[in-house]
Formats: C-alpha cells, sequence, structure tokens
C-alpha cells in the first residue's frame, strides 16, 4: 500500500500496464517528456522509451483517428486530450468510427483504447477547460464511459478499462487530482465497468453522483445530518452502462432521489437517472426525482463558477425540498 | 515582391537588420521616418511592460492565468501600424499587443483574465474577434469573414493569427485551402515562437519550416524573422497589398521565440535549456531595434529629428559627439509612465462592477428561454433559502 493521490494512481495504473504488456502506447499533446500539463504521465517516456509514450503533434481528430488505426491494428493505445473542452476536435473521429468499428465489422476490427481527458470546473480557468461532457459521450452507442471519484478508484477503473476491447472515454475530476489522498494498493486489481458503488448507507434520501461530486455530496450528507436526513450516496464509476439494478436498489430503500452533477441539466446523465427513478422504482417513490444540476450555460469563467457550481449547500436545499415535499 | 525573392521552399529566411540593429538587406528597408521607428519602439515598450506587468500581477495572485507575448512584439507592432480601422483581427490568444493596437483596452484584456466574460466585450474597437482557445479553430472564421469581405466588395483585409502549434489542426489546412479556393483577402500569420507548450516546432511537423506549407495551398507565403521589426513592416506591406487588390491570400511565418511561459500555468525550465534561452536573448527584438535606433541616431523621444538616417559605427556614436545614453534618455521616465497606465487598467478590471448571476444567463441566447429563466429562478429561491438560514 502507498499513500497516493489520483494522479499518483493513475499514473501507477499506466506504469503496471505499460510494464506488462507490450500493445499498450500512450500518445497525446505534452504526454511524452513532460508527462503532460497535469504531470499524470510525468516519468512513463523515461522509463518506456519514446515509442510508447510520446508527444504527438497538435491535433485532436488526429490523435484519436491515428489511436484508432493502432487499435484495429492490435496496439491498445491510450490517448490523451488534453482537456474536456478540447475534445470536440475529435469528436468526428469518435461518433462516426471509434464508437461504430465493432459492430460495423461485425466484430473483426475491435477498438480498444482509452480516451481519457481531465473535466469539470473549479479551477478558475478560462474558456474551455471547465466543462463536463460525460453525457455527449455516453449517448454514443459503442463507447463506455467511466468517471472515478477517487484515488484507488481510478487505478482499478483505468486498468479495467485498459483491458476491456470496447474503447472507453475515460474522464478525469481535475479538481481533486491531487486534493484527495488515500492508501492505494500497489499491487494490480481492476474494478469493473459498469458497477456503482454504495459510498454511505443511508434511509431518506438517494444522492447520485459521480466523479469530483462524491465529496460534494458527502459534505452535505454531513450537513444533512443536523436536519436530521439519513443520506445515501451511489458513485456511478461508470456513466455508460449505466448501474440500473444499483440505482433502482437502493431509490425503492429511500424512496427520495437526488441527482447531483456538473453538467447542464437539460438532456443529461442527470435525465437519463430520472428515468430510471421513474422505471425501477416509480411505485416507491415519495417525492418527484430531482436534479441539482449545471444551467443550460456555459461554465461561467472564473468570477462567475460560484453560481454555476454545485455546492454542499446547494445538494442540501435539494435535500430539504425533497423531504419536505 | 520578396515573396519572389525569399522562396519559404529554399528555407530562405526574410531579414532586414542582423542581430546587432545594422541594415543587410537595405534594398528591402520599408520607407519608415524616425517618427514611424520612435513609434514602433514606443509600442513595442509599451506592450512589453503591459505583458511582464500581467505575469507580476498574475504572480501576486491578482489574476488567475496569463499568456505571455514576451519576445513576439515586433510582429504585432508591425501589423498594428500598418492594420487599419476596418480591416479585421481575428486573434488567437497571444496577440495582446495589436489588440491594443486594434482598440482594445488593456482593461478588458485584464477583466478575462480576471475571470470575467465581459473581457471578451470590447466597446471601442472595432472588427476585433475575442481571443479564440480551441486551437487554429479561429482560422476558419477569418476565412468566412474575407468571403463577406469580398463578396459586397468591401476594401477590408482579415488578419488571423495562429502558432506553430496550431498549423497542426486539420482547420488550420482547411482555412488555408478554402481561402486559396475563394481567393478572398486573409493575410495569415504564423507566430512560430518555436513550442506548443512543451512540444517544439521540429515534432510538430517535418515541412522544412512553416511558410512552406502555402505552396500546397497555391497561394505566396514566407518565413519572416519576427525579431525583425522592419523585416515584418515590409513584409505585412506586402502581403496586405498583395490581398488588398484581389490577389487572394497570403502566409507569413513570423520565426521567433516564446521567451516567457505557456501561460503562467507553465515551466519551461521541464523542456528547455537555458542556453537555448540565451541564445534567443540575444535576439530580442526590442533590444534589436534599439541597436538600430542608436547606430541610426534615433531617439526615442520627440528630438533631433534633423540628423539624417545613416549607419554610424559603434565607434562615430561614441565619438561624443551623440551618446547612446542621450537618444534613449527619458526611456526609464517612459517606462514608469507606462507602468503608472498599465496600473490604472488593471485597477479599473480590478474595480469592475461585481459579477452577478445574470451575467450567466442573460447571453445566452439572445431570446432567453423559458427552461432557462426557470433555472434562473430556481437558482434565486435557493439564494433567498440561503440568506434566511444565516
Amino acid at each position: 500500500m502507498s499513500v497516493m493521490n489520483m494522479v499518483q494512481a493513475l499514473n501507477n495504473a499506466f506504469d503496471i500496464k505499460l510494464a506488462e504488456d507490450r500493445s499498450v502506447v500512450m500518445f497525446g499533446e505534452d504526454v511524452g517528456l513532460e508527462g503532460g500539463v497535469f504531470r499524470v504521465t510525468e516519468g512513463l517516456q523515461k522509463k518506456y522509451g519514446v515509442e510508447r509514450v510520446f508527444d504527438s503533434p497538435l491535433a485532436e481528430s488526429a490523435i484519436v483517428g491515428t489511436g484508432l488505426g493502432m487499435a484495429m491494428a492490435g496496439l491498445r493505445p491510450i490517448v490523451e486530450l488534453q482537456f474536456d473542452g478540447f475534445t470536440y476536435p475529435a469528436f468526428n473521429q469518435i461518433i462516426s468510427n471509434v464508437s461504430r468499428m465493432n459492430n460495423r465489422t461485425r466484430g473483426m476490427y475491435k477498438a480498444p483504447m482509452v480516451i481519457r481527458f481531465p473535466y469539470g470546473g473549479a479551477i478558475n480557468a478560462i474558456e474551455h477547460h471547465s466543462e463536463s461532457p460525460e453525457s455527449l459521450y455516453a449517448h454514443i452507442p459503442g463507447l463506455k464511459v467511466v468517471v472515478p471519484s477517487t484515488p484507488h478508484d481510478a487505478k482499478g477503473l483505468m486498468i479495467s478499462a485498459i483491458e476491456t476491447d470496447d474503447p472507453v472515454i475515460f474522464m478525469e475530476p481535475k479538481r481533486i487530482y491531487r486534493a484527495i489522498k488515500q492508501e492505494v494498493s500497489d499491487e494490480k486489481f481492476s474494478i469493473p465497468i459498469g458497477k456503482a458503488k454504495i459510498v454511505q448507507e443511508g434511509t431518506d434520501i438517494t444522492l447520485i453522483t459521480f466523479g469530483a461530486l462524491v465529496r460534494e455530496c458527502q459534505k452535505a450528507a454531513e450537513m444533512a445530518k443536523a436536519e436530521g436526513i439519513s443520506v445515501e450516496i451511489v458513485d456511478l464509476r461508470t456513466i455508460y452502462p449505466i448501474d440500473r439494478e444499483t440505482v433502482g436498489a437502493s431509490i425503492r430503500k429511500t424512496g427520495r432521489v437526488l441527482i447531483v452533477a456538473e453538467a447542464p441539466q437539460s438532456f443529461s446523465v442527470g435525465s437519463e437517472l430520472v428515468t430510471i427513478a421513474n422505471e425501477e422504482a416509480f411505485l416507491s417513490l415519495e417525492a418527484p426525482p430531482r436534479r441539482v444540476m449545471g444551467f443550460d450555460t456555459i461554465v461561467p469563467l472564473a468570477q462567475g463558477e460560484k453560481f454555476y457550481l454545485v455546492t454542499p449547500e446547494r445538494i442540501l436545499y435539494e435535500m430539504i425540498q425533497l423531504k419536505n415535499y | 515582391m520578396i515573396f519572389n525573392d525569399f522562396n519559404p521552399a529554399e528555407d530562405k529566411l526574410f531579414r532586414i537588420m542582423d542581430d546587432e540593429g545594422r541594415v543587410i538587406n537595405p534594398e528591402y528597408m520599408p520607407e519608415v521616418n524616425p517618427e514611424t521607428i520612435r513609434k514602433a519602439y514606443q509600442s513595442m515598450l509599451f506592450a512589453r511592460t503591459a505583458d511582464l506587468m500581467a505575469v507580476s500581477y498574475q504572480r501576486q495572485g491578482r489574476m488567475f492565468t496569463y499568456p505571455p507575448i514576451l519576445g513576439q512584439e515586433a510582429i504585432q507592432a508591425a501589423a498594428g501600424m500598418l492594420i487599419r480601422r476596418d480591416d479585421w483581427l481575428v486573434p488567437a490568444f497571444r496577440e495582446m499587443a495589436i489588440m491594443l493596437a486594434k482598440g482594445v483596452s488593456l482593461k478588458e484584456i485584464f477583466l478575462y483574465y480576471l475571470g470575467n466574460e465581459e473581457g471578451s466585450n470590447f466597446k471601442d474597437a472595432h472588427h476585433v474577434l475575442p481571443i479564440c482557445v480551441p486551437i487554429g479553430s479561429q482560422y476558419l472564421h477569418a476565412t468566412g469573414i474575407a468571403y463577406e469581405v469580398k463578396y459586397n466588395k468591401k476594401d477590408e483585409v482579415v488578419f488571423p493569427f495562429i502558432g506553430d502549434g496550431g498549423t497542426s489542426e486539420g482547420d488550420f489546412s482547411e482555412a488555408l485551402n478554402f481561402a486559396a479556393v475563394w481567393q478572398v483577402p486573409v493575410v495569415f500569420t504564423i507566430q512560430n515562437n518555436q513550442y506548443a507548450i512543451s512540444v517544439p516546432v521540429q515534432r510538430q511537423t517535418r515541412s522544412i519550416n512553416l511558410a512552406v506549407k502555402s505552396v500546397a495551398f497555391g497561394m505566396p507565403g514566407i518565413k519572416v524573422d519576427g525579431n525583425d521589426f522592419f523585416a515584418m513592416y515590409k513584409a505585412y506591406q506586402e502581403a496586405i497589398q498583395w490581398a488588398r487588390d484581389g490577389k487572394g491570400p497570403v502566409l507569413i511565418e513570423a520565426y521567433t521565440y516564446r521567451k516567457g511561459a505557456h501561460t503562467t500555468s507553465d515551466d519551461p525550465s521541464k523542456y528547455r535549456t537555458k542556453e537555448e534561452e540565451k541564445l534567443w536573448e540575444a535576439k530580442d527584438p526590442l533590444l534589436r531595434l534599439k541597436k538600430h535606433m542608436e547606430l541610426n541616431n534615433i531617439s526615442l523621444m520627440e528630438k533631433e529629428e534633423n540628423v539624417a538616417q545613416t549607419d554610424l559605427s559603434p565607434a562615430e556614436l561614441h565619438s561624443g559627439i551623440i551618446t547612446k545614453d542621450d537618444l534613449f534618455a527619458g526611456e526609464d521616465t517612459l517606462i514608469e509612465s507606462y507602468k503608472e497606465e498599465v496600473d490604472r487598467q488593471f485597477i479599473a478590471a480590478e474595480t469592475f462592477r461585481a459579477y452577478e448571476l445574470d451575467d450567466v444567463f442573460k447571453h445566452m441566447y439572445v431570446e432567453m428561454p423559458d427552461e432557462l429563466a426557470r433555472q434562473k429562478a430556481d437558482y434565486e429561491q435557493f439564494l433567498r433559502w440561503k440568506e434566511a438560514r444565516r
């Protein structure tokens, strides 16, 4: 066991896979020499050489498109897109080819690749550096979308992501890259894709969340305790395929559900979860499902983020509305 | 035409001054009087002062981030002096100096990096697009704007900027191709400052230089010493003439060096050497223009206009008739006055009205959808609850 933050845990996962599987290669902008702008791949080029961990020219579509070529030919590329808001030039490759190749070729050509990028706000950034595009990717048939919330989960989920034969969008919550430290096993281990985790059990309200907001939900649950509300927190871990079973069971148990996420709320993961709440727990619901999410706006620049970001206090407010319904 | 004389396919570099400020290609020297040179130097000096102070504000924790233009002032001074009011500026994000030349206020630029969208609402600037962060995407907008210019038979030229890294994006090639096919008036500038964050231009392309990419798209291109104010000025003069004459687009590679970091979040010592930085220090654009002015007896402030514009040797310069100190007397005072002006602008940005909830919503759509209004009203209800709970 070692104490790791998420950057170190991800780096450790890459290290393990690069060491044991020669077909794993990593590339993207500034990924090699510098180790990425967040240093997630630091030291790996030195250890595994420039043929396996390298800087690409600056072109997101090319990074993903060439990654797909490598994957079809038998490699297992892990490509980095530098920020959430810079993934869109690659969107065409992702939606038109990466996600469809297995289906198009009836299983002849698979796309075992990981497309990873830091996502989310609260880092006082300029535009295009604070976005949460999970629902855009979860809406594309053929992709798995994974978002870890702790260093331990990041390592275990990344190892699964690299090993699965389907293409994975791996979103890294940049605001907690270094904010959470915990004991993580140095050994290889994996966490299954498609399984949610009950972070804490409760009886009154189910909070469903993922990524950086799990921590905010934990804070809100503490505040709710003072209000006499017992909170259950479900960390999705995987957006698609979504763990309908765990989500449904929890809502049936508490009868009230609040979905907590940072992306614009309309046509979002929140929308999908409200559907699942109705489909899986309709007769158990004590109140209409609620969402606390971003507005249908661009994430504001630093000065306006205080209005946009989902805070523990706002989660508490929503829980009280739900309780008092 | 210089575009014929300096063929990028032969990797020719267009220079007028050497590193010591001596005119080595007098036949290309643009007709610039001492007043113009003085103005050029002063505008570069102002940009540098503002740039250094911006980095310092960020270091003081008063600004979130900032991408320095340090070392790239000559390119933008030259373009800034030649771009007309009706011409269009389409920046990437390292174009502070030419944005100022085009009428954007320093206060607005600071406001953006203080995290307020109002910093992209240029009140007194005409035909200036906001900074564009998704790399290279602005190049296409420039081509589109130029189509309108041609369509409405206007006498305008469009000036998009991009970095060396941006030339790897598909949008770069697509913009050049469209502009050439349509024969529209665009003067494309690549500020090749040698690095895309940590990646050197040698690992960005195997082309002999960036200007040569013009050849494939069927337009004139030239690689210019971006730290040589006169070469940049001359290149822009000819490029603008070409575009304004309706002959189509032109590509200028301004070969320069990013002396600062990519942004204040970046640490260049991770990927480049002190020796390399020192090598480029000697090619600094302000230093070179200053040397030129000293050699040619051009003062920083308005005086001694009578002295002919000839190359004096350093020996002559030190002969006692005129000294460097005399020529640049007042530079410190000038820098002090610039600093005061920059600080005034920064404080104006810092004391800009407080960010309001409505600022998040009001410009998302021209017509506010009911759904968005509902979301805002919900949030206001939360705020009232929060207030009552205190």
